[in-house]
């Protein structure tokens, strides 16, 4: 790839230049001082690579999540509905591999057919019967919650299937499991797919401008549900990936991983292509976020510092986006 | 007419009185030094064609633009101080109803009645029963059966132009009330969009409020009902008051011949197209849509067609319409003596494949993105001929984007900023280049100059000829005649949904444009329904 993204910044003076490159990393240089909080407080129990091995692994899921709310982003729709579906998938392969006995390929390819089924459900009341995505994403959530409870009973699902686990987590890569890998795979294709190819250029403008794409030839409403239908079987491949770190199928804790996901989404979107969601920028997110709660739970913290921490994460990403680009347009807000 | 028998023997001050009002923007005076007078229970007319300054004046009145210093104004006999604050018109008794009548569409004709008075007056608990009765009160005061808890977007037009009437009687009232002065309701070009019927019922309602006690200013571009409304009428022109006529004592040519500025030839040649450019490049057969009737015409190779109109005759939606863009109830589009293709199949992307390039009249909402890259914005519809070996070439596009922008001279011309770095000019050029660079059969334009600088106006003319000499083919709709003049060989002039009228070469002037424009509505009336070819 030798041609630069068009989005690089322009040539408006060297100062001008400066800031925007300052705050095209200004994220990754807080991370990198939250490393060095942490590590000062605990030299020897945080700063380790095994620690950050872990942290990298177990945080894969909610990785994957964040790519999966920034492709419906981009093209103007919330998906609130991609935390239910990781849960969903994660379920399907426990009550398919581990109660029916099913193979654990066939387990997964219908789990991620359920991610796709979620993602076209939504796109059906969103696009075409036009309801707005937060309030139908937001409906499906509690809809497949439901769901989930009823096939699985409630209960968590142990016992499956070794070769996912071992896929997951048993293999390691400079000593992460393999499960980041997938995330990291996932970020390539999709800055692929946003910077080196038309479909991805048409994606923002659909986001950006409905009319415009429309009357520049662009099938926004294909777009569109493409969008929805590819949150859904991303969302349901994180929950794959949750079913291997666990090795189980837990029908409660998947739901958790939404508001970080949001949160590294929209802050994610200050940082590497600052005014646009991009897969780079959610990826330091999340793990910007997943090292924050590591840190303060290896202090000692409580847990509820967790849930301030997330929250206040996603209001001030959105306050100094805000506040750093002024009145100019951007994905945020 | 319900006027006092004898409104000039009264010794009541006028309601309003203007004296040397004007107006100027950078180096242009939109107002020259307008002066007229208003009498208390008048229905007075306000004419003038677009750009003769009838906006700018009820802007001022409306507190929007502060006039130049030296003019007076007067209401109810005592001086106002200029420049009018937002708001104050509501304070001396003065209310506006805007041509797109400022109700809220998902609330109640009650809610709507009422809520200026809600947020002006700010009580804590609303005392519904009490409102709804005043509602009912208001509303039957005028003879106007509303049900109070119906949905605006429930309602005709016709009912939704007379419910803000009514709203608007009702503030004047209030106000009255409070000071005891007459008031005036301002209706600024409210009947464009009604049909027959729904105008007389519009009419009685104004009858209804000067019998009141309240003046109306009526501010239209419909002769005949001027004719038909007013006790007296005041003619702008050029930013300056052309004459100030009793509607009784006037006749239909005089007001056209004061709007226009010189005696209106009635028999402007209508005829068949006989255009220089021989080839037909495009062939449009009975368009119809909600508010467009059949129409047809051709336009030739290299040939600039322009289509105006008064406002609400729907010239404007024709490029849309050829374009996909709309709606249609029918009809078809044939290219270079091809097949023909019903408009309903078309698509905004099979007409592009056609060859067919449409470039909107609302920039920021239609045509280009702000937000993103100028490079992105120019070559949206080309994207796959950027994507070759799985990659899509960005630095391809940034150079090919610099030297389109080069040639359309775009200022500044980095590829890589936001689109809305550059001023309008700026932008329209480079959404016009994008069009333009694909070398289309048909070119079809919505205002292409609105808000846009002279310069760059001269610069996209230029371009426009360039490619016409090429054999590009153009459909412009405007308002503005004299940019038409400049450009077009043919205008097609519309009336009520239909063209009723056509000018070509050297017939086009940008007074000729206007006469036909005011001409027209006679045709349309007369000869209505109008069928789509000038015969």
């Amino acid at each position: 790839m030798t041609d630069t993204p068009v989005t690089t910044a322009s040539a408006a003076g060297s100062g001008a230049n400066l800031t925007r490159l300052f705050e095209r990393v200004a994220l990754i240089l807080v991370w990198l001082l939250l490393i060095g909080g942490f590590g000062a407080a605990m030299p020897t129990s945080f700063l380790n690579w095994g620690n950050f091995a872990i942290l990298f692994a177990s945080y894969a899921p909610a990785a994957l999540l964040a790519l999966a709310i920034i492709v419906p982003l981009t093209a103007g729709d919330y998906d609130l509905s991609v935390g239910a579906t990781l849960t969903l998938s994660s379920c399907v392969i426990g009550v398919l591999n581990v109660w029916q006995g099913l193979p654990i390929g066939l387990a997964i390819a219908l789990a991620l057919l359920a991610g796709a089924a979620v993602g076209l459900v939504n796109a059906f009341f969103i696009i075409y019967v036009r309801i707005p995505s937060l309030v139908v994403t937001l409906g499906t959530t509690s809809l497949i919650t439901g769901i989930v409870q009823w096939m699985t009973n409630s209960s968590t699902i142990g016992g499956i299937d070794n070769g996912l686990v071992m896929a997951v987590v048993g293999g390691r890569f400079l000593g992460v499991p393999y499960a980041f890998y997938y995330a990291i795979v996932a970020a390539i294709l999709m800055s692929y797919v946003f910077d080196f190819t038309p479909l991805g250029r048409r994606l923002l403008f659909v986001g950006r401008g409905r009319e415009v794409a429309r009357l520049n030839g662009i099938a926004v409403d294909r777009v569109r549900l493409g969008a929805l239908l590819t949150s859904g079987v991303l969302a349901a491949a994180a929950g794959v990936l949750y079913a291997g770190v666990l090795g189980s199928a837990d029908p409660y804790s998947g739901l958790n991983f939404l508001l970080p996901a949001f949160a590294a989404a929209f802050l994610g979107a200050t940082t590497i292509l600052p005014g646009r969601f991009n897969p780079w920028g959610a990826i330091v997110a999340v793990y910007f976020l997943a090292t924050g709660i590591t840190g303060l739970t290896m202090l000692g913290i409580p847990l509820w510092v967790t849930n301030v921490f997330n929250g206040g994460a996603l209001i001030l990403a959105v306050t100094i986006s805000q506040l750093t680009r002024g009145r100019e347009a951007s994905d945020i807000g | 007419m319900t006027t006092p028998e004898n409104p000039a023997a009264r010794p009541a001050p006028p309601v309003l009185r203007l004296d040397r009002i004007a107006k100027t923007f950078g180096g242009a005076r939109a107002l020259k030094g307008v002066s007229f007078e208003v009498a208390p229970g008048e229905v007075h007319g306000l004419l003038g064609k677009n750009g003769s300054g009838k906006s700018t004046l009820v802007k001022i009145l409306a507190g929007f633009h502060a006039p130049d210093p030296g003019g007076v104004m007067e209401f109810n006999g005592e001086p106002v101080s200029l420049p009018l604050k937002p708001g104050d018109f509501r304070r001396l008794g003065m209310s506006f109803v805007h041509q797109n009548l400022g109700l809220v569409p998902s609330l109640t004709v009650l809610e709507n009645l009422r809520l200026s008075d809600l947020t002006a007056i700010g009580r804590g608990v609303i005392n519904w029963s009490a409102e709804r009765r005043a509602a009912r009160e208001a509303l039957a005061r005028f003879d106007v059966p509303l049900d109070p808890d119906r949905r605006i977007d429930r309602l005709s037009a016709v009912d939704r132009a007379l419910l803000a009437i009514v709203r608007a009687f009702e503030e004047v009232r209030v106000a009255r009330e409070a000071t005891g002065r007459p008031g005036l309701v301002l209706l600024d070009e409210p009947t464009p969009f009604l049909p027959r019927e729904g105008v007389e019922k519009l009419f009685t309602l104004v009858r209804g409020i000067a019998a009141h006690g309240s003046s109306v200013v009526f501010i239209s571009h419909d002769i005949d009902e001027v004719m038909t409304i007013t006790d007296r009428a005041t003619v702008l022109r050029d930013g300056d008051v052309a004459g100030s006529l009793v509607t009784r004592e006037a006749t239909h040519e005089q007001m056209v011949e004061m709007i226009v500025g010189r005696k209106l030839a009635r028999a402007t040649p209508v005829r068949a197209a006989h255009a220089a450019h021989a080839r037909p490049r495009v062939r449009l057969d009975g368009v119809a849509s909600r508010t467009m009737r059949p129409t047809s015409l051709t336009v030739g190779e290299g040939e600039i067609v322009g289509l105006t109109g008064l406002i609400g005759s729907g010239y404007e939606e024709l490029p849309y319409l050829a374009f996909g863009a709309r709606a249609v109830t029918g009809g078809t589009l044939a290219l270079d003596g091809g097949a023909a293709i019903a408009l309903a199949e078309l698509s905004p992307r099979r007409a592009i494949d056609l060859d067919l390039a449409l470039l909107p009249g609302d920039r920021q909402g239609a045509s280009g993105v702000d937000s993103l890259p100028i490079v992105d914005n120019m070559f949206l519809p080309d994207l796959g001929r950027f994507f070759t070996g799985g990659l899509l070439r960005n630095g391809r596009m940034k150079r090919e984007a610099r030297d389109l922008g080069a040639a359309f001279e775009v200022r500044p011309n980095d590829p890589l900023l936001k689109l809305s770095a550059l001023s309008g000019g700026n932008a329209q050029k480079v959404l016009i280049a994008r069009w333009m660079n694909r070398r289309p059969r048909l070119l079809l334009l919505d205002e292409p100059t609105q808000g846009v600088d002279v310069g760059t106006r001269q610069h996209i003319f230029a371009a426009l000829r360039q490619a016409t000499a090429g054999g590009m083919s153009v459909l412009c709709a405007s308002s503005d005649a004299e940019q038409l003049a400049d450009i077009c060989d043919r205008v097609l002039i519309f009336a009520r949904g239909a063209v009723c009228g056509e000018l070509v070469g050297d017939q086009i002037s940008k007074e000729s444009i206007a006469e036909a424009c005011y001409a027209s509505l006679d045709r349309a009336a007369a000869s209505s329904p109008v069928n789509g070819t000038p015969s």
